[in-house]
């Protein structure tokens, strides 16, 4: 079984980014790029599944700038074999990569398509459930649990009220949620590795498929900021401030 | 215009993010339906048709609807979409409309926007982005809208005397590739996390599951909610239905107490709009400070069971 993986590289998680001053988006020049975390936790499901014999081969692709290489060699060094970046300077919204994923997926015939449930800069949460939504596959997003047999998968989701279960038919998308692993620290040797793993690069024309931005933005803006609080010294106080204050007990 | 409203529903029972949803599609304007896809939901359309705003309820009701799986749930309301003239479809930013909605966007070849906190015209809106450090405003082109609503930033409607009509709808065969195997859901006498008026919620800080027992007596008092920072759920302190932030739920609650959270922009993104924030916390640089309008530095060991003997 082939597994395919998406991989979006984004602001790092740890970075507090900021409004750029004619308000057209947030900067994003000179500050850390990750791989959203989501991803790795795709890409390390995915590995996991061919360690245990349930894949012969995992494919990452990444859709934006020639700087997603770099992402596209962070999931090689956790466990992808190869990858394919298509290629575009374009910005990018979820169902142009529903798409380009769609028509990628036609051409590697994966049984299982692994991706992140939401990427940490647009925060979506869209394009896997728009690419089995193209493909008519089923899916399983929020997953916390994998596993596969006799061409099934039966997914534990993470819903609002706790834990569901549900069985796909195999082909199907599944989408990763936090606790369904913890990737592995990639290593020296296995980033060495993965310099020599091979890395195709093609673009939405090749794959006939038009990325124009479909919603337009109009701007971004700062959210409102919280006046400052003050400290208490005690309970007593915070008791005292929270009924005669801002009395809400 | 015409908006339909995808109602959310459990165990037979319509569910409050409806009515905040119904709120968010009034302010879109035009007529408003609302559809009810389920497994023995008459009981949930009969309430739908009692919302204030709501001009007619469609209701399917088929085996193959339980646990609400996307692909049959998706393919009901594609059937219905384009044949009723929708402008606008929308679904609540909950885990089953999240699930649903971009399906059902994609096989409409829209761009749906994603968590609207603000309705500004039928065609614009503003949604947060980066963890809610940013606000986007964004337009939309395509013929139907799809939407989902971040439901604490709009109030529940009301419900009235009049009922609506509803109308039975042939519920369309299963699809087949997916099926419903059980839910694991921890049964609580606590107020649903995303609609209390209070909420305490623990952080790593607290140290262990048994630990968190601390908070019990404090949230008795208060009638709270608990929550939990990703942190601690990931430490196996709390379950993941307790996790507040980014990526988990977003809450806005009267009174949000947050121990021995130390305050990652992840969970300040869950938790920001609600009305008094206060920190408890043991270190006293804390980022969950800058936001708290009470802050308190101390040992929480010691502050929750006076806080609690307090009240």
């Amino acid at each position: 079984m082939k597994i395919l993986t998406a991989v979006k590289r984004v602001v790092d998680y740890n970075v507090k980014v900021r409004v750029k001053a004619d308000l057209s988006g947030v900067e994003t020049a000179n500050i850390k790029m990750s791989m959203n975390p989501f991803d790795e936790i795709a890409v390390e499901a995915a590995t996991r599944l061919k360690e245990s014999g349930h894949a012969t081969e995992v494919v990452a692709v990444s859709c934006g700038t020639a700087k997603s290489e770099e992402t596209l060699r962070t999931a090689l060094a956790i466990g992808a074999d190869r990858g394919v970046l298509v290629q575009t300077d374009a910005e990018l919204q979820p169902l142009a990569v529903a798409k380009l994923l769609h028509a990628f997926v036609a051409h590697e015939q994966p049984q299982l398509v692994i991706l992140g449930k939401q990427a940490i800069d647009d925060d979506s949460n869209q394009t896997g459930q728009m690419l089995a939504g193209l493909l008519g596959w089923p899916q399983a997003t929020f997953a916390s649990h994998i596993e596969i047999a006799d061409g099934m998968a039966t997914i534990t989701r993470e819903v609002d009220d706790g834990l569901e279960t549900i069985a796909l038919k195999l082909p199907a998308i599944i989408t990763a949620d936090l606790r369904l692993n913890e990737p592995r620290y990639v290593t020296l040797p296995s980033i060495m590795k993965a310099k020599k793993k091979p890395i195709d690069i093609t673009n939405p024309e090749a794959l006939g498929v038009d990325v124009a931005p479909r919603l337009e933005t109009i701007q971004v803006t700062e959210p409102p900021v919280r006046p400052a609080g003050v400290r208490v010294a005690d309970v007593a106080a915070l008791i005292d401030k929270l009924k005669n204050e801002a009395k809400v007990i | 215009m015409r908006t339909l409203v995808i109602a959310e529903h459990d165990d037979g029972q319509l569910k409050n993010p409806t009515l905040n949803i119904i709120t968010a599609a009034a302010k879109i304007g035009g007529e408003i339906d609302v559809l009810v896809v389920g497994l023995d939901v008459r009981q949930v359309a009969d309430a739908a048709s009692r919302l204030n705003g709501v001009d007619k309820v469609l209701l399917a009701d088929a085996p193959h609807f339980a646990g609400n799986l996307a692909e049959n749930v998706a393919a009901q309301v594609f059937s219905i979409a384009n044949t009723n003239a929708y402008s606008h479809i929308v679904f609540a930013a909950t885990s089953a409309g999240k699930n649903v909605a971009p399906r059902l966007a994609a096989k409409l070849d829209s761009a749906q926007i994603s968590d609207v906190i603000e309705i500004v015209s039928a065609d614009t809106f503003r949604r947060p982005i980066y963890a809610g450090n940013a606000i986007a405003t964004v337009r939309s082109r395509d013929a139907i809208r799809v939407l989902t609503i971040r439901t604490t930033a709009f109030g529940a409607c009301k419900t009235i005397a009049d009922a609506a009509p509803i109308e039975v709808l042939d519920a369309l065969e299963d699809i087949g590739l997916s099926s419903f195997k059980g839910r694991q859901v921890a049964t609580s006498d606590r107020p649903d996390l995303t609609g209390a008026r209070v909420v305490v919620s623990g952080g790593r800080g607290l140290g262990s599951a048994d630990n968190f027992a601390i908070l019990d007596p404090l949230a008795g008092k208060l009638g709270a909610a608990l929550g939990a920072s990703r942190a601690a759920v990931d430490s196996g302190f709390a379950p993941n239905d307790w996790q507040v932030g980014q990526t988990g739920k977003v809450v806005a609650p009267e009174l949000y107490i947050a121990v021995g959270i130390s305050g990652a922009i992840q969970h300040l993104a869950g938790m920001k709009d609600s009305k008094v924030i206060v920190a408890i916390n043991k270190d006293a640089d804390a980022p969950i400070f800058s936001i708290a309008d009470y802050g308190l530095v101390g040992d929480l060991f010691d502050v929750v069971p006076e806080l609690s003997r307090g009240l």
